[in-house]
């Protein structure tokens, strides 16, 4: 049993980071808070430092078999480091001098080390405190702005956490009572035997404190209000790094720590998918507020991830489609929500008209955002699609994998009514309201959008880091 | 010559990018002059191509990179006797596009990159032999197309006709994408490189599975072809994109989908092809019999020759059927009716492209499409006048144009083996010269009139030299075809006698 603290440093280079920034931040002048933003820049450069190193070596499980360092933990702390370090790029204006500016770099951190904690777990008990840990932060970043919308999202929030953690809680103590032991190889032995129904029971309440985080049918009540309510980078933070953490730990759950044939959970999964992509997707067509319309796009999208999610186990490709698509996905919401931050004023989607005008290049930057979200090549999550599909279909879920085509189709027409007013409409008398928000934040932009294609014609390079086993 | 195709194929787009970087305060013309450039240097490539070209050698000047080889996708790209005229007349109608739009006032730089990047992914299908670098481009040319008429039609119906468009097309081409990973996932080592797919003929003997993967390639492609009942996108489309996107939209476009039948379709999936050929017969002659019908009763002109641009591709689409049908015929008969659909996608990608651009003269005069609302324009307009008869004439399928050659070898081909969808598709013909001949004598013939207008004088300029220099080159072109055709049957042929071959199992 290795109690290796370093086998841990990229997780350990947040933590710290966040305790030295909480500290910093009581005696730092409001002017001088961004060197905390440059703390929480720095450690997340040297978690991925770490995880590269970590990359090179093999496989390990530490801590007494409670965490596992392998391909899917270190593509999570890639893919959440690097969403954090964006996040970090996008807020850099939008917080300046702000009073909590410091306390948001802190709880990024935080929420973030608890993401990657998600999906390193190997323990039931380890799982549960990890999303306590992505979960609390995240609360007080949604209402960090303490203006009414932001603490009423906030507040709605931290309820619904707080039930789906005590659901998920008690699904855990079934489980680990039936089992006898909360580590997951130990778990998938033991549940063979036991009975069907209690197992079941317990699986459903552990999936749905997962679906909680990652704002699936039925736990998707928050999203709409928190990305709307908070401050833009809370709002991009929420909608990607979570997801990531409980997307990883529900894959690692399924295919590690219930035994194969024991209850159908891929079924549970493939209805969940549908239902997800399908509410999110026609949900958002009504929308005429950007961030509520993202907030909708974010839960159709995760309808796609969990696709993967449910053929989990059944093939290989399965696990390569879902962290190459969960790669994409957040480099290519970051961008759209990083135009956001760009230009603060603008709230609904007709203030965006006449940005091709103005703004070619922020216009550009969306549109290959917004048209990457709807899966067009050749940009990531094009390739994302086709891996996610193609692992769908070779599971046996084709009907599955139509009605995502179906839902796809649908997403294209509210991304559209975003993309109109912007490229084709008249500009709009109130210049105004096309202000710039900063250098930063149309950096990350243009950036995280050159990215996404990037990501997509390169994929061969970054399609493999997903790939490899799972310790058992 | 080792990368000549993808020099082809990206050209376009760099200039697109370069054209776009350059700094603002350039004149419009600077570019549209520089588009007509690039369109003239991708032309004498395309005819350099043409004349390394051997008839007989298979896929040539290939080019096969892996791109992302966990999953299977190679960036492999080659032309054969099937994709090299229409890569040839694709250049062509560019360039014309090019000319024709010499004068656009309407934010030029945007229109002119748009327009190079629809060439890049236009002439990339064409030249892609892999099935994913075929969609990455497939699905370009939707959201290329979508800016064009939203952007550059005609006001607020445009925007309208753009999201049908672009909906209604896409809704194909995702539907298409289920049917590669279908078959990809049938094959082993699991692959979506065309020519080994045809080679190892994964579905063979596989047969429901092999329907549903023909069913999803057999609607992604009718949608873009398209054939009835799935062809209600193209009329509002046509009638409100901008007169070079209509062309391109019609001339190249268009081709996409009918290429598709004969580049992946027909030889990957060859035993379901032939079981279900009938399916694709019927489909060809009522598309056919309806387009013709439909046009008919148009009192636009433009939409009138949207629809016989349906007329036509139900040509294609029975062609390419009959070709699936081993009874009664051989294959020669059938190596004929290919021959004859590949001829007609470029005929028709000439013609209409030609009656494209000349509607947009005649909107560009009276800001009208109405057949009714005109009258003795040959008066004002002989010029005018007389490419719009020659273009209708060329299109009805008169002999000495390309059209013909086309019709008559489907038509001869099909015979054969499928007498009643034969005789029902010939007499659409019949119905398409009424309408032209109609339209005709409305519009030119008689004393002159004008739609009214709220500002400035009646009066009908003839043709520009520019507008002059557009469309005669593709009406001499389609002459060419039609009075000489050996030069581009000797190119056709082996390769759909190759492919008959595939088919005939």
């Amino acid at each position: 049993m290795k109690e290796n603290p370093a086998a841990l440093a990229p997780e350990l280079a947040l933590v710290v980071a966040a305790v030295v920034g909480a500290v910093a931040s009581g005696w730092l002048p409001r002017r001088r808070q961004w060197a905390v933003r440059l703390l929480a820049a720095g450690a997340c450069v040297g978690g991925l430092v770490a995880t590269a190193l970590a990359m090179l070596g093999p496989p390990e499980r530490v801590f007494d078999g409670s965490y596992a360092i392998d391909p899917a933990t270190n593509a999570a702390r890639v893919v959440v480091l690097g969403a954090a370090l964006v996040v970090i790029g996008l807020s850099a204006e939008p917080l300046r001098a702000h009073p909590h500016e410091s306390e948001f770099y802190v709880l990024l951190l935080l929420a973030s080390a608890g993401a990657i904690a998600l999906v390193g777990a190997d323990d039931l008990l380890t799982v549960f405190a990890a999303y306590l840990l992505a979960s609390v932060p995240s609360y007080g970043l949604v209402g960090l702005l303490r203006d009414r919308t932001g603490s009423e999202a906030s507040l709605k929030y931290y309820l619904l956490g707080a039930l789906f953690g005590i659901v998920m809680l008690a699904g855990a103590t079934v489980l680990v009572g039936l089992g006898a032991t909360s580590s997951y190889p130990g778990l998938r032995e033991a549940l063979d035997s036991a009975p069907r129904a209690a197992v079941a029971f317990g699986a459903v309440c552990v999936t749905a404190g997962l679906l909680f985080k990652i704002g699936g049918v039925p736990a998707q009540f928050w999203v709409p209000d928190a990305v709307d309510g908070a401050s833009v980078p809370a709002a991009a933070f929420v909608t990607t790094i979570p997801k990531i953490g409980g997307l990883g730990a529900a894959f690692r759950f399924f295919t590690e720590a219930l035994p194969a044939g024991r209850v159908d959970w891929a079924l549970l999964v493939a209805v969940t998918a549908a239902c997800t992509m399908t509410l999110g997707n026609f949900a958002a067509f009504a929308q005429t507020r950007v961030k509520r319309l993202l907030a909708y796009s974010t839960i159709g999208q995760v309808g796609y991830l969990l696709m993967a999610v449910a053929v989990a186990g059944r093939n290989g490709l399965a696990q390569q489609a879902l962290w190459y698509y969960l790669a994409a996905y957040t480099v290519t919401n970051l961008a759209a929500f990083a135009v956001v931050a760009e230009l603060p004023a603008a709230r609904t989607l007709s203030d965006y008209r006449g940005l091709a005008h103005h703004r070619p290049l922020l216009a550009g930057s969306l549109a290959v955002s917004l048209l990457g979200l709807v899966g067009t090549p050749p940009t990531a999550l094009f390739v994302g699609k086709l891996e996610i599909f193609t692992a769908v279909i070779h599971g046996g879920y084709t009907w599955l994998a139509v009605l995502a085509i179906l839902n796809t189709v649908a997403s294209l027409y509210y991304y559209l009514r975003w993309l109109v007013p912007a490229f084709l409409h008249a500009p709009s008398p109130h210049p105004a309201v096309l202000s710039s928000g900063g250098t930063w934040s149309a950096a990350t932009a243009y950036a995280a959008a050159t990215a996404t294609v990037i990501l997509g014609v390169g994929a061969a390079a970054v399609l493999p880091l997903g790939a490899g086993h799972l310790l058992p | 010559m080792k990368f000549v195709l993808s020099l082809i194929t990206f050209f376009p787009a760099a200039a697109a990018l370069l054209f776009a970087a350059v700094p603002t305060g350039r004149p419009g013309r600077f570019f549209l002059r520089a588009w007509v450039a690039v369109a003239a240097i991708e032309m004498v490539l395309v005819v350099a191509l043409w004349v390394a070209y051997d008839p007989h050698g298979g896929y040539q000047f290939t080019e096969s990179l892996p791109w992302i080889p966990s999953a299977g996708v190679g960036y492999h790209v080659g032309v054969d006797g099937i994709s090299l005229p229409l890569l040839a007349m694709t250049a062509v109608l560019f360039l014309a596009c090019a000319i024709y739009s010499l004068r656009e006032a309407r934010r030029p730089r945007a229109y002119v990159c748009l327009f190079l990047g629809l060439q890049t992914v236009c002439t990339g299908v064409f030249v892609a032999l892999d099935l994913i670098v075929f969609f990455v481009f497939f699905d370009l040319s939707i959201v290329a197309m979508y800016f064009l008429i939203a952007g550059w039609g005609h006001g607020e119906a445009a925007k309208a006709a753009a999201l049908k468009f672009f909906l209604y097309t896409f809704v194909g081409s995702v539907v298409l994408l289920l049917g590669f990973i279908g078959l990809f996932l049938a094959s082993s080592p699991h692959t979506f490189d065309i020519v080994a797919l045809t080679k190892a003929d994964p579905l063979a003997g596989r047969g429901l599975y092999a329907g549903v993967v023909l069913l999803a390639l057999g609607i992604g492609f009718a949608i873009k072809t398209p054939t009835v009942p799935f062809h209600t996108w193209l009329p509002p489309a046509h009638t409100e994109a901008p007169a070079a996107g209509s062309a391109i939209l019609a001339g190249v476009l268009l081709k996409l989908g009918t290429y598709g039948f004969v580049r992946i379709a027909m030889p990957l999936l060859p035993g379901a092809w032939r079981r279900f050929a009938l399916v694709f017969i019927i489909l060809g002659a009522l598309s056919a019999v309806y387009g013709a019908l439909v046009a008919l009763a148009q009192r636009d002109f433009k939409r009138m020759i949207a629809y016989t641009s349906v007329n036509h591709m139900g040509f294609v689409v029975l062609g390419i059927g009959a070709a699936g049908v081993l009874a009664g015929t051989d294959a020669q008969a059938r190596t004929l009716a290919v021959t004859g659909a590949v001829t007609q996608m470029v005929s028709h990608g000439l013609i209409t492209g030609a009656l494209f651009l000349l509607s947009g003269v005649l909107w560009d005069r009276t800001a009208s499409y109405d057949i009714e609302a005109h009258s003795g324009l040959a008066g004002p307009a002989p010029a005018f006048a007389g490419l719009t008869a020659v273009a209708a004439f060329a299109s009805i399928g008169i002999p000495g144009f390309s059209g013909f050659v086309a019709e008559f070898q489907i038509f001869a081909g099909s015979l054969g083996s499928q007498v009643a969808a034969t005789a029902i598709a010939v007499s659409s013909i019949v119905v398409t010269a009424a309408l032209f001949l109609r339209a005709l004598q409305r519009m030119l013939a008689g004393p002159l009139h004008l739609p009214e207008r709220p500002s400035g004088v009646a009066r009908f300029a003839d043709l520009t030299t520019r507008e002059a220099a557009a469309v005669v080159p593709l009406l001499v072109a389609s002459a060419a075809i039609g009075v000489a055709p050996r030069w581009l049957l000797d190119v056709i042929e082996p390769a759909a006698r190759n492919l008959v071959h595939l088919v005939g199992g």
